[in-house]
């Protein structure tokens, strides 16, 4: 039974620091709505399921296709894209909208993932060419294992993994899923491959790729489907040929 | 002197690229951003990169991508340019592949290449169909290990509002806003290069990101940069419906195989796969024997527009055709182009490898954007290394990417687009460094005064938008704008629906001073500065319909019935609009064709 009416809740917070609230939003059912559709409406409108007038919601969004991440937000409790959310998927009910948790708040459904970006550099995820000038063709590479890269190479930084990790929290230092499989993805590539060591070292010891629980939880969740744990054990068995090179005094 | 530094605004494809290349010349860059760039529309390019590197054995070469392009363009590009661009491209590929963008490979292990529209070469490198994606990524990579050791420096979350002049008129810095504290801050710089993508928000709902308002390119031209073939925007034949956006489905699905048709019998509701070979019109086919479905895209979404609305054989009567990739195999699609398959898949449920695509054109790309200059060369293409590339007619203030008008003339080739915004960003950089080494005074030894008045003014007047308490909604009225645009400015034009549709521009103008800013709040709020952006769009907008009502013709994605024929006497030219209280002013300057004759663009 396809829904007349969509309720929203959402929840809200003025500032990082401000006390959150819960706003509720009545609207209209049309065609091919997803749960952005469903927040553009309420801007055009902004006035509470009560009848309240209040401010349009503060959210994040670019793309609107799921390729770049922004709109990530918990879904009915679930992170993922509001983009890629649509309502004709959705169970009956009230939509349910929040911040993911395990970044700080900015406003709203807004956060912070500053912290995932960082990540990124202190696992050095990069090939470190000579330079942009004309050096010719880049190494040849199996299309089989282009294909495997290519997978992990679609990491668009959204959150949904570290949002689903038990391990990734304000208490522990680990650094979260996405980063450690982009060691995976740079490590496999012919040029990334000569300073395999260097990213490896940065997930070894504290925080690092130890830190996971093996929960599962981030394969699960994420959007395209990388195969995270696939790419943690690959890891652990690097790092742990690593650990025992140096033991050699390697 | 002090140190120079460069202000790169925008962190897509071009402003990435450029930023590199200051970075690598030793100069300290200001990276500006409205998201994360790793966010930026360069994602949604999926398709490709064209650059003839001739993988497949079939003759191709710089040259005849070169022609193609400009025929593409129905001969409105410069040429030296778009030369230096085409020969510049194998090697642009090259590089993205040393920085590891996972590009598909042949069996031998070299790039891979597919056939994409307006060429008859397999010239498309690609990264299954997520290639801008990819390629943002790898730029974003480098660009992270340039800021790590301390050559770059971000500032996501920004917006640009407008530049800080000296004496003379020339850029010396420019006018940020914080998207948090909703500040405007000064910042100056020995160059100002702007990044930031197309407009595509003024029609609406469209295959752009929701960042891609144009507010920047519209700011600088209300400052008096020069605003250049406005009136070319690209309806791309082939997007997914949604509430929010239309979603692109690649060209790349036709470079693969994918077919277009429809029901030849009106009004046939079948499921299409009940639909016999000899009851469907593969309509570009017919007409087109020699491209087929790799028509240009101008050519193929007038088509369809034609099949649609003419004939009145779109699917339920509307503007939808068939894009049917079944009889490919399953494997190949998903290697090749597994990306938009999946989210054809997501977002409207069926599967593509067993039920033909229902698919219909959007608004994608502007062909136009800020006028830049170029040096040309003797080789009929452009100096490596010049302050002239990329500049705007705004001493100090440069142009790359979607927002400048340089390579594409009337209509924009698949997969040239990434090209564009890379070339353009590998010359705009250095062109910002030689045009620093030249300056007499570093920006940061300037006096403060002009920098403390262009703040102030920005303060001011966001102070005075965060007041406004009027009864318009400026969602709404962006809503409105987006339809009018969208009826009256893509595939068919007509000078009365334009004249009426710049009179519905004005009064809009008019409602927007009367536009609620809705939200008192002085953090993090989005609705203030969608209301400066606003009024940007709605003087922006002008600038592409004037354009095109003063255009008596039809070339490229411009099509006027009143005007069937491309006149190169009058219009082989480029329009130039500059902003004046009264409405854009516009002039015509003569076209480069120095290098290939203008003949009729034929495709069948």
């Amino acid at each position: 039974m396809p829904r007349t009416t969509i309720e929203l809740r959402i929840r809200r917070q003025d500032t990082p620091t401000a006390p959150p609230r819960w706003e509720e939003f009545s609207l209209p059912w049309q065609p091919n709505m997803n749960v952005i559709s469903c927040l553009m409406e309420v801007r055009k409108r902004p006035v509470t399921r009560q009848g309240a007038p209040t401010t349009p919601v503060v959210w994040d969004c670019s793309c609107l296709e799921e390729v770049c991440g922004a709109c990530t937000m918990l879904v009915n409790g679930v992170p993922r894209q509001s983009c890629a959310a649509l309502v004709d998927r959705l169970p009956e009910g009230p939509i349910t909208l929040e911040p993911l948790t395990k970044f700080p708040v900015v406003r709203d459904l807004v956060v912070d993932r500053q912290p995932m970006f960082d990540a990124l550099a202190r696992v050095k995820a990069w090939i470190p060419i000579d330079g942009t000038h004309d050096l010719g063709p880049g190494p040849r590479m199996p299309e089989p294992e282009r294909e495997r890269a290519y997978v992990f190479s679609r990491c668009m930084t959204c959150g949904c993994c570290m949002e689903a990790c038990p391990q990734y929290n304000e208490r522990s230092d680990f650094i979260g899923p996405a980063p450690i499989a982009q060691v995976r993805l740079f490590n496999a590539h012919p040029t990334g491959a000569m300073n395999a060591r260097e990213r490896l070292e940065a997930i070894m010891g504290r925080g690092g790729l130890e830190d996971c629980g093996n929960a599962q939880n981030c394969v699960e969740v994420c959007p395209k489907q990388i195969p995270l744990t696939e790419a943690f054990g690959e890891l652990g068995r690097q790092t742990a040929r690593l650990w025992f090179l140096r033991m050699l005094g390697r | 002197m002090a140190p120079p530094r460069i202000s790169v605004v925008g962190g897509g494809l071009a402003g990435l690229m450029s930023a590199i290349k200051i970075a690598e010349a030793g100069l300290a860059v200001d990276l500006f951003s409205i998201v994360p760039v790793k966010r930026s529309h360069s994602v949604c390019a999926q398709g490709g990169i064209n650059g003839a590197v001739n993988v497949k054995g079939e003759n191709d070469s710089p040259e005849i991508h070169f022609v193609d392009t400009v025929k593409g363009g129905d001969f409105l590009a410069h040429q030296p340019p778009v030369k230096a661009m085409c020969h510049a491209a194998p090697g642009i590929i090259y590089l993205l592949d040393r920085m590891g963008v996972m590009f598909n490979r042949t069996a031998e292990g070299l790039l891979d290449f597919r056939r994409f529209g307006g060429t008859l070469h397999h010239r498309t490198a690609f990264a299954g169909a997520t290639t801008g994606q990819q390629m943002l990524y790898a730029l974003d990579e480098q660009v992270r290990r340039h800021e790590a050791e301390g050559r770059v420096r971000k500032y996501e979350g920004w917006e640009f509002l407008g530049t800080v002049r000296d004496d003379a008129g020339g850029c010396v810095g420019h006018v940020s806003l914080d998207l948090r504290t909703m500040r405007p801050s000064a910042f100056r710089a020995d160059a100002v290069l702007v990044c930031t993508g197309g407009p595509g928000l003024m029609f609406g709902r469209t295959t752009n990101s929701a960042i891609n308002s144009g507010s920047a390119a519209a700011a600088l031209y209300r400052e008096g940069a020069w605003y250049a073939n406005g009136e070319f925007i690209q309806v791309h034949p082939t997007a997914i419906p949604g509430a929010d956006k239309l979603r692109l489905l690649s060209e790349a699905a036709r470079g693969e195989g994918g077919r277009i048709w429809v029901p030849r019998r009106k009004g046939d509701t079948r499921d299409p796969r009940q639909i016999p070979e000899a009851e469907r019109w593969y309509f570009l086919e017919e007409k087109y024997p020699h491209y087929g479905n790799l028509v240009p895209r101008d050519v193929a979404s007038r088509e369809i527009h034609d099949v649609c609305v003419n004939r009145g054989l779109g699917l339920d009567g509307g503007m939808m055709v068939y894009l049917d990739v079944t009889h490919v195999p399953a494997a190949q699609l998903d290697r090749k182009l597994g990306g938009i398959l999946e989210t054809y898949e997501k977002f409207v449920g069926d599967d593509p490898r067993k039920v033909p695509m229902r698919i219909f054109p959007a608004v994608h790309y502007s062909m136009g954007g800020l006028w830049v200059d170029y040096a040309p060369a003797a080789d009929g293409m452009l100096e490596a290394v010049s302050p002239r590339n990329q500049a705007t007619n705004v001493p100090g203030l440069y142009a790359a990417g979607e927002v400048d008008y340089q390579y594409h003339g009337a209509n924009r080739l698949g997969a040239n687009s990434l090209l564009s915004c890379l070339y353009g960003g590998i010359i705009a950089g250095p062109a910002t460094v030689a045009w620093a080494a030249s300056r007499k005074a570093a920006a940061a030894d300037l006096p403060a005064a002009p920098f403390e008045a262009a703040e102030k003014r920005w303060a001011d007047r966001f102070a005075e938008l965060a007041r406004r308490d009027g009864p318009e909604n400026p969602y709404a009225l962006a809503e409105d704008l987006g339809s009018w645009m969208l009826d009256h400015v893509t595939i068919v034009r007509s000078n009365e629906a334009l004249r009426r549709t710049d009179a519905h521009l004005l009064e809009l103008r008019e409602r927007w001073g009367r536009a609620s800013v809705l939200d008192r709040s002085t953090w993090s709020n989005q609705t203030l500065a969608f209301l400066n952006q606003l009024e940007n769009m709605l003087e922006l907008a002008r600038v592409v319909v004037l354009g095109a009502l003063a255009r008596d013709e039809s070339r490229g994605s411009h099509y006027k019935p009143e005007f069937p024929k491309r006149d190169d006497e009058r219009w082989l030219r480029t329009t130039v609009a500059t902003w004046t209280p009264a409405g854009p002013s516009l002039r015509y300057d003569p076209v480069d064709t120095s290098l290939l004759r203008p003949v009729e663009r034929k495709y069948d």
